[in-house]
């Protein structure tokens, strides 16, 4: 037997997650990224369970991830998506999770454009619910395969700091990775214009600051956040040139950082604009290793829910 | 405690049986591979190859299994969510593989290892080997090498301790319930 703390139902943020469960499934990811290696990527462990991707709002790559990953682990898979359904018809989140459910569902991946929607489909489901990004609140598996990468680059999580550089305000992988990355022992800088930087982001483990240099002079990991073209249009930068100047994760800045850091990227990217072309695709971009990261760690987090819940 | 059944001793010339019984079933150890079922397969394992090695001056590769994500008893593993390393460092097609065990019982850790097996090869055959054959099979699953063969009553426990992962070797023969209260 182990002495793992009481196992959470659901990830819908990392509130009920001991740092010794964290670690525990990110070194199950290990395990998953040796049989994504193997000639047959797929093992049994959840066979005979169904998982259904909920996507209130569109996504290819996270749902993609999910749907692989579940099917890795043989469980069957259902996607629903909102827009060609019911719900453009009214029906309520409820009304549509409770018949999910009534399918014999035993898991859901949920996106929602709303905060707290995944708490939601956890009220009315019953079943394990992981949040694959709700509003600008959390995107916990995001943060997982961010923390992952960054585990596999320097063995270690404890005493890396990570600066998150671009739209914080309105991004959950920020706040997301601000609440995990801490809990790992990093430490977590984030870095954009004083407009799209929110102070109470400030806490235990995160700084804040407007000054790129200064964000990623320590960093073991700088990644760059992706600025939407509306925020320019809403007034929270004054023009791309201007925010990509100052902002842009490129070799200028860079040239600021240790030599060993490395570079993320959440994606989908905007080339040019909060990172460089060059450096998306240089020696120091992770980009790509977290996409295939992603998926170990969505196998991980759907063993880790659903092994023993059938 | 209910029982001794196998002194460090015995253990000792219990395994240098099997480890002739594989030279003589398969003819030497050309093509032979060793692979441990966590936990204390893996150390059976490596004793095996140590004395295959003192018997036929061949080094028999090693590897180790983690069935985990192949059980067929999820609920039983509800709490502990740990998957250990699966470490095969070479080719399985065309060798004859002997899997090792400490305990056989029901057969599904067995059969659990067969299917990770066949996922990461074709090996041309499988054999199994367990120090302890202790009945009480759910599976048609028998093995090839045993070390003892022990008749229990399933409100007993076979306790296979190794100086590897328990720093003393025998096997020991528990009450169920003594175990039980033991770890409360």
């Amino acid at each position: 037997m182990n002495a793992l703390s009481s196992k959470p139902k659901h990830l819908l943020d990392f509130q009920d997650w001991s740092a010794e469960r964290l670690n525990a499934l990110l070194d199950n990811a290990d395990t998953m990224m040796q049989v994504l290696d193997r000639p047959v990527k797929k093992v049994p462990a959840l066979q005979g369970l169904t998982v259904c991707t909920v996507f209130f709002e569109n996504s290819t790559r996270t749902r993609v991830s999910f749907e692989l990953a579940a099917r890795r682990m043989s469980a069957d898979v259902v996607s629903f998506a909102a827009g060609a359904s019911s719900v453009t018809k009214g029906e309520s989140i409820r009304d549509t999770i409770e018949v999910l459910t009534a399918y014999k569902v035993d898991a859901f991946v949920v996106r929602h454009q709303a905060a707290g929607a995944a708490h939601l489909v956890a009220r009315y489901s019953g079943k394990p619910v992981i949040n694959a990004g709700d509003g600008r609140r959390a995107h916990p598996t995001q943060a997982l395969l961010d923390a992952y990468t960054i585990r596999r680059e320097f063995g270690t999580l404890e005493g890396k700091t990570v600066a998150i550089i671009g739209d914080v305000r309105h991004s959950r992988v920020a706040r997301s990775n601000a609440e995990l990355l801490p809990k790992l022992g990093a430490k977590v800088i984030l870095c954009g214009p004083a407009t799209l930087l929110p102070r109470e982001l400030a806490a235990e483990g995160v700084t804040l600051t407007t000054d790129p240099r200064e964000a990623v002079r320590n960093a073991d990991a700088v990644m760059a956040l992706r600025l939407q073209q509306e925020r320019m249009d809403a007034g929270y930068v004054g023009s791309l040139q201007d925010y990509a100047r100052v902002y842009q994760v490129g070799e200028d800045l860079l040239a600021f950082a240790p030599n060993e850091a490395v570079v993320l990227h959440p994606g989908p990217m905007n080339r040019d604009v909060e990172i460089s072309s060059e450096v998306a695709d240089g020696p120091r971009s992770r980009i790509l290793a977290q996409v295939e990261n992603g998926q170990a760690v969505r196998m991980s987090t759907l063993y880790h829910l659903l092994v023993g819940r059938a | 405690m209910k029982a001794s059944i196998l002194s460090a001793d015995e253990m000792r010339r219990a395994l240098t049986r099997i480890a002739h019984e594989i030279l003589e079933r398969n003819k030497g150890a050309e093509n032979l591979a060793l692979i441990g079922i966590h936990t204390r397969g893996i150390p059976i394992a490596a004793r095996l190859a140590a004395k295959l090695q003192q018997l036929e001056g061949v080094d028999v590769p090693l590897g180790r299994l983690d069935i985990t994500l192949y059980r067929d008893d999820l609920s039983e593993i509800a709490k502990q969510p740990i998957i250990r390393e699966t470490e095969v460092p070479f080719d399985l097609d065309r060798r004859r593989v002997v899997l090792v065990d400490d305990v056989l019982y029901t057969g599904r850790t067995v059969r659990a290892a067969l299917d990770a097996l066949i996922d990461l090869g074709r090996p041309e055959g499988i054999q199994l080997a367990v120090l302890v054959d202790r009945g009480h099979r759910e599976l048609p699953i028998r093995a090839d090498y045993v070390g003892k063969n022990l008749p229990t009553a399933k409100s007993e426990v076979v306790k296979v301790k190794l100086q590897e992962t328990d720093g003393t070797d025998g096997v020991e023969l528990w009450d169920l319930e003594e175990v039980q209260a033991a770890q409360q």
